[in-house]
């Protein structure tokens, strides 16, 4: 890395030496060798000093860009000056007025596509580092003790039900309950948190944050509801006669995908959703303390290039194994974090790269003995944009393993969406709903989330909920969904800017 | 209310301050009460336990997950009888591992965190002449609702229940009165016929008249029962009993091979034509844990004995 604070000290001449170039500030990691045995967080935060040198660096644009790249328009400058100035807790209460979870969002947020990408600083130095300032607010306010509670409006006496407890669902039931509904999330699993909880491991997000945030939320007054699967202990419907006034549907992305070559129901094969629940939600981890097993052998193929094909990776690695990661594609494809395949690597994680798997071989015992793959090179780019692999013949080779995680995508789960009268469905099994409303086919009822749009990020479900919740609001006072002033400025930005994205 | 009695909400932080989250603290939680336990063998017990929710939607052939603690397993369990008015899941549990070995410790007065269903896609319940339920070992639990539910929507029923042995029987009398014909057959003839069930379910089929066959119990039972009845092309449903984490789709553990398609049993399931059935592969993903299923049996006992030492 360039020594970018000598070359500020005047070795060469500035034409405008208006401020001294700080570099981005480092975040602390546990070594890479010690976190590769433990399930600790990898990344440790920013301390006071850290992030006041780090929110020092905003240039404090008048027109600040790094707003429109965040999906719920958090106002950044504001809150990095706050830091700047040794106001975390002024920064805490900003950060609040626009999203609920700080905490989670400062760890998992892809910031680098999204606010980051926006920095002007970003142009010629490395941008401010907006989300491990985020977080370092949010674990200030953790370590300071008791939050400020957000002021809610008087109660209105109307019910809201919200389905899922996962960043939409707990977005928009906390934004309903600030505005005075009375609103129960029904959570299918034993606990609240979703893909916080079952989905994203322990050393990406402690389960401490994300029961802290769901307490957070029961404090605005809302009720959860675990054990309750909306389509088979309840029904849409059946909460609809039952007295909520309107639901929000947010249920999630749902089946894992298989990629249907022979033996993918092998034992040791698994889906990266159910290798990631066995640990995270289960706490597979700590067997057997926890009475749930894992299988992990010696050696592990990981299938997959996303997030969650990584945070299987890191999991298996944690518990012993060889970790091979096989993606049809080259690094630069790869659509996991950058943060991620760059911690990946330095743990050890091996990158199979333009490899896809053909078959997986089993033993006389029915378990998992190699995997078959073939190289892929890469042609021209697809309807994604991005180059489409190839394979190529006759460069089979088998890859002796223990255990197969398949993290190849997921698919919409029925069991909501059949069970419910009068609700349209994408060809793929999602919900249909407004793109600025999220108002469904069905009276009364709205979705957002994984359940329409498919898997996405945590952020973006964030904003769905927040979204959710505005039209909800709306059509509870009898309101149009949207303002006059918003139809204008949809049909003004058609197409749609696509920053988010 | 339309959907019947509330479901309980399962912890008190709902009802009152503070709200802490964490395994210390669910053990204070409201959970689901267990009524009523009922022994019938050194490894075969029942349990009523407490879920108005699960008991107001369930329907034959669906099943529940429970939990026992929150360092526990989510065990699925097929729902052996429900009483809507109480509020109440009946189940029928075989000790095998940790979980069922501590579950069967629990009685009148405990507890368990957590009880989620009703899960699965209910029996297809239809009026189709004569039908023959055959439940195997703790099988007969599960297939008692379904021949309930047969019987009630005007089939005629004939059962056949068996076990290994007399000891390991039990709902001869429940069965008796839902069937319009009940033969008991055991391993080594220490009650009712000494024979295997196939046997006369194979008689039956050879005389004629069956319209439909339902096939409850262990994986092998399961498939020789419907290679028995595939002779006579007869169709039979069969409700298996694979692996599951969530039960709601969600993992593809339960994943089973059925007329050569993956199929989810939690969602899809659990009852399939039992001849598409892969039982082979069903059979040998049942074991993928063993080894882990005793290790952690082991180290259960062993904690268990040193509880009571002390």
């Amino acid at each position: 890395m360039p020594d970018i604070t000598h070359a500020a000290t005047g070795d060469r001449p500035q034409r405008k030496p208006k401020r001294p170039k700080i570099p981005r500030t480092e975040i602390p990691c546990q070594p890479a060798k010690q976190r590769a045995t433990n399930f600790e967080e990898v990344t440790l935060g920013y301390d006071s000093d850290m992030a006041m040198l780090e929110a020092s660096r905003c240039l404090l644009c008048k027109k600040p860009k790094c707003v429109l790249g965040c999906p719920v328009g958090i106002d950044i400058p504001a809150v990095v000056r706050l830091i700047a100035a040794g106001d975390p807790a002024g920064a805490i209460a900003k950060l609040k007025e626009t999203t609920s979870f700080p905490a989670v969002c400062g760890r998992v947020c892809p910031q680098e596509e999204q606010c980051e990408r926006l920095c002007v600083l970003g142009v010629k130095q490395e941008p401010v580092a907006i989300g491990r300032l985020e977080r370092y607010a949010a674990d200030w306010e953790f370590a300071h003790g008791a939050s400020a509670k957000p002021q809610t409006a008087p109660r209105k006496g109307k019910r809201v039900g919200v389905v899922g407890s996962g960043p939409a669902g707990l977005t928009c039931a906390g934004e309903l309950a600030k505005m005075g509904y009375d609103v129960t999330i029904y959570e299918a699993l034993h606990k609240p948190g979703g893909v916080l909880v079952y989905g994203i491991p322990e050393f990406r997000l402690p389960k401490a944050i994300v029961a802290r945030e769901c307490d957070y939320v029961e404090s605005l007054g809302v009720e959860i509801k675990v054990d309750y699967v909306i389509g088979r202990t309840l029904t849409v419907d059946q909460m609809l006669a039952d007295g909520h006034e309107a639901i929000f549907l947010a249920n999630g992305a749902g089946l894992p995908s298989f990629m249907d070559i022979p033996g993918e129901n092998l034992n040791g094969v698994y889906s990266a959703n159910e290798f990631l629940t066995r640990s995270n939600l289960m706490k597979a981890y700590r067997f057997p303390e926890y009475d749930t097993p894992i299988a992990v052998g010696k050696k592990v193929a990981v299938i997959g290039g996303g997030n969650v094909a990584l945070d299987a990776a890191r999991t298996a690695l944690r518990l012993g194994a060889e970790v091979h990661l096989i993606y049809r594609r080259s690094l630069e494809e790869m659509p996991a974090r950058g943060e991620e395949i760059h911690h990946a690597e330095e743990e050890g994680i091996v990158f199979d790269l333009l490899a896809n798997p053909t078959q997986i071989i089993g033993d006389a015992d029915g378990w998992v003995k190699e995997i078959e793959v073939i190289d892929m090179e890469l042609g021209e780019p697809d309807a994604s944009g991005r180059r489409r692999p190839v394979p190529v013949g006759g460069s089979e080779r088998r890859i002796p393993v223990d255990v197969v995680i398949v993290s190849v995508g997921t698919n919409a789960n029925p069991l909501l969406t059949k069970s419910t009268r009068g609700l349209e469905l994408t060809k793929r099994g999602n919900i249909v709903a407004d793109e600025h409303t999220l108002a469904t086919s069905k009276e009364g009822v709205f979705a957002g989330g994984d359940i329409v749009t498919g898997a996405a990020t945590v952020i973006l479900a964030m904003g769905a909920g927040k979204t959710g919740a505005r039209s909800i609001d709306r059509y509870l006072q009898g309101q149009p969904l949207l303002t006059a002033e918003e139809e204008e400025a949809i049909l003004a930005s058609s197409p749609v800017t696509g920053v988010a994205s | 209310m339309a959907s019947g009695p509330p479901g309980r909400v399962n912890c008190q932080r709902s009802r009152s301050a503070p709200l802490k989250y964490d395994a210390a603290d669910c053990k204070k939680r409201d959970m689901y009460r267990i009524l009523e336990r009922v022994d019938y063998s050194d490894d075969v017990y029942m349990q009523v336990i407490e879920a108005p929710a699960v008991a107001a939607a369930c329907q034959p052939g669906q099943f529940i997950i429970l939990m026992i603690h929150e360092e526990g397993e989510r065990i699925p369990l097929t729902i052996a009888d429900f009483d809507r008015e109480a509020g109440t899941i009946t189940i029928v549990v075989q000790a095998v591992g940790t979980s069922t070995r501590h579950l069967q410790k629990l009685g009148r007065g405990d507890s368990v965190s957590n009880f989620i269903g009703p899960l699965g896609m209910p029996s297809e319940i239809e009026n189709v002449g004569t039908v023959i339920c055959a439940g195997g070992g703790v099988g007969v639990a599960p297939i008692y609702p379904i021949a309930r539910a047969l019987k009630e929507a005007g089939n005629k029923v004939i059962s056949i229940i068996a076990a290994r042995n007399q000891d390991l029987l039990f709902w001869e009398d429940k069965m008796r009165e839902v069937s319009d014909e009940l033969i008991v057959t055991t391993d080594d003839g220490s009650r009712g016929r000494h024979c295997l069930v196939t046997e006369p379910l194979k008689e039956l089929c050879e005389a004629g008249g069956i319209d439909l066959v339902y096939a409850i119990g262990p994986g092998i039972m399961m498939k020789f029962c419907a290679k028995t009845t595939q002779e006579y092309g007869v169709k039979t449903f069969v409700s298996l009993n694979s692996i599951m984490v969530d039960g709601t789709g969600m993992c593809g553990g339960c994943r089973v091979s059925v007329g050569g398609e993956t199929k989810f049993v939690c969602v899809d399931g659990p009852e399939f034509d039992g001849h598409l059935v892969d039982f082979d592969l069903l059979m040998s993903r049942q074991r993928q844990y063993l080894s882990q299923e005793k290790e952690s049996l082991d180290a259960y006992l062993l904690n268990a004995a040193v509880t009571i030492d002390a």
